[in-house]
């Protein structure tokens, strides 16, 4: 019986069997970033341990950081003292960090595979739970609290419960104006949010074969709101393609070393699955969220249903929606395109591609926070900052932004906002009754260009 | 660093009945901005909790009837969203010991059970039957009792469900498991050597 990459890749790090069935497991690359940090390095300090491998972590800033002026001191006191904080600590332990003055800052997410630290066939923990994203390489990659980021720090190990497998299998191709943020949000939609709870998620088939790095990325960052602490895909020319090259990236004959082991740690074509789903890609349309967590999502053609349970009704009433109204038609007030989910630089070459002679409605308030300062180079570079600008866009420094707003990027009262991001949660766009409606980045370009929710495909002649 | 075995959590139940009750309800993501968990405590579920002016909204939390109480009864898929740790923190620092859910989301889990918080499950028809029990009588006693795997409220006994690897942990005191792992040093930098992969 053969193996899935989970099996191997867990085998490879194990470092011993603990307490209560768990093992012990080797985290080959540890990210961090200033928000879930700092206590851990207080804890290691006040046990008087080191960092075992410091080589092997990797700092940024992105949650706190403002997206319009960073010039430091910060005009938030907190978020300047989170960033002196994570300054000291990186200095007092010697890790690399990449601040805003390296040129290399962003979300940790984005930075990492950017970067090439992110590679098939590793153990990558940091302390947030969209580390899931860092699967679409075939590495098995998962967010975790900052005690456990102590544990890394002083180990570079975790205690870890194995976890089962699900092949996620969706045959064909997607359709023209369907990306791979509506493959993940349908996918939500039908296994639920806490369908993948005890599970790594397998992405696999023509419609996740046929996608590019970044969109592989968009799916395994999400694998955490349908419960899966760890989604992946398995390596392949695609994956080393977008690795060849990149600063971390493995070279000469180490390539070819490196390459051998990226290609042992493949699933079996006869592994033994925990569990199996089938989709088709041609089921899949722009999906939209109409409530307040990524299952409470539906096609953009659909209308918004009857609630089926509490946290439905819940949903209802929170969002000022009525059950049988169209999804399409809702007026919104902000557009939000960047996050780790959205924040790539494809993602900013898909929305400038269709935007471009388009203007932003008057009244809603659009701006793109690019994913790193790599991302914003790279779109600068090909002028996209004009063509955003051109319509109406504000045209931001890299961080979470308006995600999780944590800077200064909120949503105000109950404002609707159509966001790219990866969370409708209550509250979650810094207004404790803000609304977020959850889609791909275009489908966020239509609606800021129309002023209300539509169907990307038909504003915007997608074919 | 906490240690010390806990064998039983005795107290007072607060109701926060719901599903999906997500990490950014249980600490709005602008309190995260701090250096230390120290004085989490006060804003748990603060929106839900608080108006804009700072004036109750009449929680469970701050209601009279269930104030100083140290378990929360809830419903399903409880603390699903980030990994973040200030979740549990914050709770334990507004004085919570033990939840009582239909499910938890696993960081959630893991993170918590780290801190020393324990976490039970229950099925819904026993959730909603000690929810009216703790509603009509609020200073009832309860009582989990990790070795006999039983939570008592009142005079009513009922068997609950935890991960046995949780459960051990809690009575031989090592659901921090820091000291463990770093016991076997030597072994994990042997492992480090073999690895196929690393930075330079």
């Amino acid at each position: 019986m053969g193996k899935t990459l989970l099996e191997k890749v867990w085998e490879i790090h194990k470092v011993g069997s603990i307490s209560g069935g768990r093992d012990q497991i080797f985290i080959g690359l540890h990210l961090i970033h200033e928000v879930t940090s700092p206590q851990a390095f207080a804890m290691l300090r006040e046990m008087g341990l080191k960092v075992l491998f410091p080589e092997r972590t990797f700092a940024t800033c992105d949650h706190i950081i403002p997206t319009d002026d960073i010039s430091r001191p910060f005009a938030d006191p907190l978020a300047e003292e989170m960033m002196q904080a994570i300054e000291k600590n990186i200095k007092e332990f010697g890790i690399t960090f990449f601040s805003p003055e390296s040129g290399k800052q962003g979300i940790v997410h984005i930075v990492g595979p950017e970067l090439g630290l992110t590679q098939p066939g590793m153990t990558i923990a940091c302390g947030d739970s969209h580390t899931a994203t860092h699967g679409a390489f075939g590495s098995i990659a998962f967010g975790i609290g900052t005690s456990q980021v102590r544990d890394v720090l002083a180990t570079q190990t975790l205690a870890l419960t194995p976890l089962k497998v699900r092949k996620i299998d969706i045959k064909n191709k997607l359709k023209p104006g369907v990306y791979a943020k509506d493959i993940i949000l349908y996918l939500i939609n039908r296994l639920g949010v806490k369908g993948g709870i005890g599970y790594a998620y397998e992405f696999a088939g023509e419609a996740i074969e046929s996608l590019s790095l970044e969109g592989r990325m968009t799916v395994c960052n999400m694998a955490i709101e349908g419960g899966a602490r760890v989604g992946y895909i398995n390596p392949d020319q695609t994956t080393y393609d977008y690795i060849k090259g990149r600063e971390y990236a493995p070279k000469g004959k180490e390539w070819d070393k490196r390459l051998q082991y990226w290609e042992s740690i493949k699933s079996d074509p006869d592994a033994n699955y925990d569990d199996v789903a089938n989709f088709d890609a041609h089921d899949i349309e722009p999906m939209v969220t109409w409530g307040i967590t990524p299952e409470q999502c539906i096609p953009v053609t659909e209308k918004i249903p009857e609630p089926k349970n509490d946290i439905d009704k819940e949903a209802l009433e929170y969002m000022k929606f009525k059950p049988g109204q169209k999804i399409e038609g809702t007026k919104i007030d902000v557009a939000f395109i960047g996050s780790c989910t959205n924040g790539r630089i494809e993602d900013l070459r898909e929305v400038a591609k269709y935007i471009k002679g388009n203007k932003v409605a008057k009244g809603v308030k659009a701006f793109i926070a690019p994913g790193s300062m790599g991302v914003k180079k790279q779109a600068e570079a090909e002028g996209l900052h004009e063509i955003f600008m051109e319509a109406g866009f504000e045209w931001r420094n890299p961080g979470c932004s308006m995600c999780l707003a944590m800077n200064p990027d909120k949503l105000v009262g109950d404002q609707i906002s159509a966001s790219s991001s990866n969370r409708n949660f209550k509250g979650r766009q810094g207004s404790p009754n803000g609304r977020t409606l959850l889609m791909s980045p275009v489908m966020v370009a239509a609606a800021a260009i129309a002023g209300e929710v539509i169907d990307a495909r038909k504003l915007l002649n997608i074919k | 660093m906490q240690s010390g075995h806990i064998k039983k959590v005795e107290g007072r139940i607060v109701p926060i009945l719901g599903d999906d009750i997500d990490t950014d309800r249980i600490i709005p993501a602008r309190y995260l901005k701090c250096v230390t968990f120290d004085g989490l405590g006060e804003f748990a579920f603060y929106d839900e909790r608080f108006d804009k002016e700072g004036n109750s909204l009449g929680h469970p939390l701050d209601d009279e009837k269930f104030k100083g109480s140290n378990i929360i009864l809830t419903g399903k898929n409880f603390g699903c969203g980030s990994s973040r740790e200030h979740a549990p923190q914050a709770l334990k620092r507004a004085g919570i010991d033990a939840i009582i859910a239909e499910s938890f989301a696993e960081i959630f889990l893991g993170n918590s059970t780290t801190l020393g918080i324990v976490c039970i499950t229950l099925p819904k028809e026993k959730i909603e039957k000690i929810y009216k029990t703790v509603n009509n009588t609020p200073d009832i006693k309860v009582v989990i009792d990790l070795e006999n795997n039983t939570l008592t409220v009142g005079n009513k006994t009922y068997n609950f469900d935890m991960k046995e690897t949780n459960r051990q942990a809690f009575l031989t005191g090592t659901y921090d498991s820091l000291l463990e792992l770093l016991k076997n040093k030597p072994k994990i930098i042997e492992l480090e050597k073999n690895l196929p992969y690393r930075f330079v």
